[in-house]
């Protein structure tokens, strides 16, 4: 009887949990959708379908041009915040020391603040310090809400390691920098890797800071923000599948490389 | 002094979050109390923003933007619980790759997120052109209206409520559920007595995240919403871009900054961390 009923359960929630994935990925599939269709304006089900807006939004150097400028605020987002955010991951797992405690809730403030209104403070900070806005004014504000990010995504993996492997190491005679790159790095390294994954992806799906601290640079969410208020064309699901479809492939392809190395380790 | 490898971890992010947070706060902060349409930190401090506010009618905006967060966590609550409870209890081996699939979206720009949805809702649509097709049926779209922008903040902040709540349901020990249940607890006894309040430090954490991130969204009420309401990040931005009240604009924030920040520190005070995310 009991068994029955926590069946009953488990498949409800099965059923659930199914529902909610398809709640998640069904604007996606609409975006995609709307790609493939070769007429002008969106209309389903679709009469005539077709890949001319893929062509059209690829052979765009408008296109190119934001791809390229997403592609690089994201790169240095991503090199700045984990090595800025190693050191914070030691601090906030590794290390007992006196304001700990303090540390890591201040690390929480910027999550915990809505992303248009820092957008706006930094807006305000840059005009007073007299900073022309640029793709680098946005990396700034990238990191501001990332680096805290990736410190708790690296911390999590610090968590769990053991300080003895690096105390064995300097027993053993290694310098500091040695035990760095041979002990800590290494052991480290899948938390290094998901943080970088985290800070990359994070940076390239940003609207609300890049909106007011890019100034004439235009990132991939901002020119598809604009063309969704005025200026619809099918280059806009188009851009919108590719983004969605890459962080996919990032995504799935950087937690196999984590499992990959985890097995290969195992082996050893 | 000589400081400890700890505190000279911390160094970096301090520094950095001393540059690009507190000081940009204290900037808003400062700018709140200058003559209105000011662009400059050279004018006499004035309270006049404040005044020109709570004179206004922005209480609507502020009213609306806690009114809509609050049933979206409400609503994120019931539909996340039973899918973290599965993540952790039900899926086994299968739970690395649902969340997974919860996480993929978080990399995706919301709008464009949003914009599916426009797609999916609007007249002709996914949703009511197959409807017309198939079934001739003519309905009106629930796009631009108040549930448009529920429905948009629910979808956008998912994972924020289910994340937290995932890890807080993890923490509840199965010993302890399994003498519960030995000791004759009814299932609902169980959930009400131990599984829920074992389980509260990552629920609190799910509700204050959607509420906070909630609190401060704009882009469900401009993509879904059609502007119905305006909530009160976008009364900020409007003082920003096209009224050029900079001023006003920073004493918006600060006011929405005060509620946040009272709500995170109250439910943050005694909080650990060390605990939460998995220490020894």
């Amino acid at each position: 009887m009991q068994d029955r009923q926590q069946r009953l359960r488990h498949a409800l929630i099965t059923v659930w949990t199914i529902a909610v994935i398809v709640f998640v990925y069904l604007p996606t599939i609409c975006i995609t959708l709307a790609s493939l269709t070769a007429s002008r304006y969106f209309q389903f089900p679709i009469s005539k379908w077709g890949l001319e807006w893929w062509h059209k939004t690829f052979s765009s150097i408008e296109i190119r041009q934001l791809l390229s400028t997403s592609i690089i605020i994201a790169l240095c987002v991503t090199v700045i915040a984990v090595a800025i955010a190693f050191f914070g991951a030691m601090a906030f797992a590794r290390y007992d020391w006196k304001g700990r405690s303090l540390y890591q809730k201040v690390i929480l403030l910027p999550i915990f603040f809505p992303q248009s209104v820092l957008g706006l403070a930094l807006l305000l900070w840059f005009n007073t310090l007299g900073l022309p806005l640029s793709w680098m004014t946005a990396v700034f504000a990238h990191l501001v809400w990332i680096v805290p990010v990736v410190t708790l995504v690296i911390s999590i993996q610090v968590y769990s390691f053991d300080p003895a492997l690096e105390e064995a190491a300097f027993d053993l005679g290694a310098s500091r920098w040695q035990v760095l790159r041979e002990v800590t790095l290494p052991v480290l390294f899948p938390g290094l890797f998901s943080g970088a994954l985290f800070a990359f992806l994070l940076s390239w799906g940003n609207f609300p800071l890049s909106l007011f601290t890019t100034g004439a640079d235009t990132t991939v969410p901002e020119y598809l923000y604009a063309k969704m208020v005025a200026g619809y064309t099918p280059g806009v699901p188009v851009l919108g599948t590719v983004s969605t479809v890459g962080a996919a492939i990032l995504l799935i392809g950087g937690y196999g490389l984590i499992l990959a190395t985890r097995r290969a380790k195992a082996a050893e | 002094m000589r400081l400890g490898h700890g505190e000279r971890s911390a160094i970096p992010v301090v520094l950095f979050l001393l540059a690009g947070f507190a000081a940009p706060l204290i900037a808003v902060i400062w700018f709140s109390f200058m003559p209105p349409r000011s662009f400059s930190f050279g004018g006499a401090p004035t309270l006049e923003n404040y005044r020109t506010i709570f004179e206004s009618s922005s209480y609507i905006s502020f009213l609306w933007s806690l009114g809509l967060a609050f049933i979206a966590v409400v609503v994120l609550a019931l539909i996340c619980y039973p899918v973290a409870y599965g993540l952790v209890r039900v899926f086994g081996r299968w739970a690395t790759l649902l969340t997974l699939l919860f996480t993929i979206p978080l990399f995706v720009s919301e709008n464009i997120r949003l914009y599916g949805w426009v797609l999916f809702f609007i007249k002709n649509g996914v949703l009511l052109g197959t409807l017309k097709s198939m079934f001739g049926w003519q309905l009106e779209s629930i796009l631009f209206t108040l549930p448009a922008i529920i429905f948009g903040m629910v979808y956008v902040y998912l994972p924020f409520m289910l994340f937290p709540m995932t890890l807080g349901i993890s923490m509840v020990p199965n010993e302890t559920r399994d003498a519960a249940f030995d000791l004759g607890a009814s299932r609902w006894q169980v959930f009400t007595e131990v599984e829920l309040p074992l389980s509260m430090p990552g629920i609190t954490i799910g509700f204050l995240l959607t509420f906070v991130l909630a609190v401060g969204a704009i882009a469900e009420a401009k993509v879904l919403g059609g502007q119905q309401v305006i909530p009160i990040s976008h009364d900020i931005e409007i003082a920003f871009t096209y009224a050029q009240n900079w001023p006003l604009g920073a004493a918006l924030s600060v006011l929405l900054m005060l509620v946040v920040g009272v709500l995170v520190i109250l439910a943050l005070r005694r909080f650990d961390l060390d605990k939460f995310l998995g220490r020894r």
